[in-house]
């Protein structure tokens, strides 16, 4: 809901710059580098630790993979892993697309009368403190079809983030520039569309990276509640599985998976909300000094 | 510009209390002419953002009215100028003086002539695509000036907005205010906290007093427009803004002060 036309900064008129500035952008540079560099040399630190224990202490690849086999692994099971994943991630990004339609809606039907705020956010906060795995059984009497299950609970828990979140930023514009409008005749609807939705905007992104998070881990824990369903299977049921048949190899290799997939819905969301922000929002301005 | 001698607004009486106890404006008596500068002068918590905002509808009085004995100004005619710039600060420089006419329907090319004319004239031509965030105080103050005057009110209110300024930038856009005051023949009613700033701008000024907030004395500053740096520089200037001083720490209950009213280049119009 950025406005139109950020496309240009105009840049300033090349100047000498003097040691103490030329010093800053070597920092900024080496910090941009450090910033992917140092968790990248921690993790080979930890993968090699991780390889050592299992060379010194002998152990088994039924009780602890190295590394090198997890990846092999991952590769060999790609048939099965692939097809489990996109399932995990199909009702990942589903249930957090409708986390995102129900919450923004629910906050602007909160924003547009208090009283609904009033009557109705109490319910909300039922839903978020309620732990799914308690619901689950219901939801398992009431909903026949599989993947409505799984979304059902990662919406669940996926929503309140972007509820709360979106509530509070709609509520947090500037009293001043809502005078502003209320003088130029602003209808409720043009309050809303050019100014409380852009306010909110920050709030609203903030929630998004939450509940990215929160979907992933609702999809997965709801699919371990409810068990395996036929070729609709995710990767919490190839995890079951795996552990059944004792396959430890594939576990890890399916919980890596997982947590790639995280990592990938984190960074793209981030991606995402810095570039709406960068221009204008604080959180996403690089600092000068 | 002299101002006609026909009012265009009358408060009669006008109080406010809030829920909280405090009396905020009390027997509030005012009228303002058609193409006035008014300047609203007082200490800190006198009532003088709460009177603006009972003149531009934002807020009704306790007790007492407002006229319009020229017909009432629509919500669109009265121009605000807030003490912060108040823009949007995800909009361009661009976007943000033309959301007044998009509230209103006018379409982005419709406009461009207009913003482009009005950026002019508060020299920020070239800044279109800027957001608040790369600009000086003084150019989002500048930037708030030209959104309030693009619907070309009939009347502008402007609440301290300079304040947050230092001294050179404040002068320039003093300077550009009456230029614009000048060229448009809106009615302006300024809120300040500073003599000078008052004395320089207004033909008016209202000197109001405290607990509670009401209308100590109003002064007619009597010197011609247009007023330049020179005006700034005269004895006429220090004179009236000694007068006013005076009656401002009189105002402020030190009686000590601002015995001799009445003298060269002011004289007091009294209180209705
Ligand atoms: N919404 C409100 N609720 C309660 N009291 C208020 C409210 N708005 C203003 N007041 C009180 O009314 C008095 C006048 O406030 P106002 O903001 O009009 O003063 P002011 O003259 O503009 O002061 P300043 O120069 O500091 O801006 C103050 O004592 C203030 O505490
Ligand atoms: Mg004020």
């Amino acid at each position: 809901m950025a406005s139109t036309d950020l496309s240009t900064t105009r840049m300033p008129p090349a100047a000498a710059i003097d040691a103490e500035e030329a010093a800053r952008i070597r920092a900024a540079r080496r910090e941009k580098i450090g910033r992917w560099l140092m968790p990248l040399a921690i993790m080979c630190l930890a993968l090699f630790l991780w390889h050592m224990i299992c060379v010194a202490n002998e152990i088994p690849p039924y009780i602890l993979p190295r590394p090198w086999l997890v990846m092999t692994t991952l590769w060999q099971d790609a048939g099965i892993l692939l097809p489990a994943l996109l399932v995990t991630l199909k009702i990942t990004v589903l249930s957090l697309a409708l986390a995102v339609t129900g919450g923004v809606g629910l906050a602007i039907l909160f924003t547009q009368s208090r009283w609904v705020e009033m009557s109705l956010f109490p319910f909300a906060i039922i839903l978020q403190v309620t732990p799914i795995v308690a619901i689950f059984p219901l939801i398992n009497i009431y909903v026949d079809n599989q993947t409505a299950k799984l979304l059902l609970c990662a919406w669940i828990v996926a929503f309140f983030p972007i509820l709360s979140n979106t509530t509070l930023g709609l509520n947090s514009v500037d009293r001043n520039l809502l005078d502003y409008f209320r003088l130029n005749g602003a209808t409720r609807w043009q309050t809303l569309r050019h100014l409380r939705l852009p306010a909110a905007m920050p709030y609203f992104l903030g929630g998004l990276k939450i509940a990215g998070g929160l979907a992933l881990i609702g999809a997965v824990v709801a699919e371990f509640v409810a068990g395996a369903a036929g070729q609709e299977s995710g990767l919490a049921s190839r995890i079951i599985e795996a552990g059944y048949r004792l396959k430890i190899p594939r576990l890890f290799a399916a919980l890596l998976l997982i947590s790639l997939t995280g990592i990938l819905i984190f960074v793209s969301l981030s991606v995402i909300s810095h570039l709406i922000l960068r221009r204008w929002h604080e959180s996403a301005i690089e600092r000068d000094r | 510009m002299t101002a006609s001698l026909a009012p265009q607004l009358v408060l009669r009486n006008i109080g406010k209390s809030f829920a909280s106890g405090t009396v905020a404006l009390e027997d509030v008596q005012l009228s303002v002419r058609q193409g006035d500068f008014l300047s609203l002068l007082g200490p800190s918590g006198c009532g003088k953002s709460t009177a603006l905002r009972i003149i531009a509808g934002l807020s009704s009085p306790t007790s007492g009215h407002l006229e319009w004995p020229g017909g009432e100004l629509a919500r669109g005619e009265i121009g605000f100028v807030f003490q912060e710039p108040t823009l949007l600060p995800w909009a361009s420089v661009f976007d943000n003086v033309w959301m007044p006419l998009r509230l209103r329907g006018v379409s982005r090319a419709e406009a461009a002539g207009e913003i482009g004319e009005a950026l002019e004239r508060v020299h920020l031509t070239g800044f279109e695509k800027a957001v608040p965030r790369e600009l000086s105080g003084g150019m989002k103050m500048r930037v708030s000036v030209a959104r309030a005057l693009i619907t070309r009110p009939k009347m502008l209110l402007l609440d301290e907005p300079f304040a947050a300024l230092d001294e050179i930038t404040r002068f320039r856009l003093n300077a550009d205010i009456l230029d614009l005051w000048h060229e448009r023949g809106f009615t302006a009613i300024f809120v300040t906290h500073s003599v000078f700033e008052s004395v320089f701008l207004s033909n008016r000024v209202a000197v109001m007093a405290a607990r509670p907030g009401r209308i100590f004395r109003e002064m007619a500053v009597d010197a011609p427009y247009p007023r330049t740096d020179a005006f700034r520089t005269s004895s006429d200037y220090a004179e009236i803004c000694r007068e006013v001083s005076h009656t401002l720490a009189r105002a402020m209950g030190d009686e000590s002060m601002g015995e001799e009213a009445g003298a060269r280049g002011v004289f007091n119009i009294g209180v209705h």
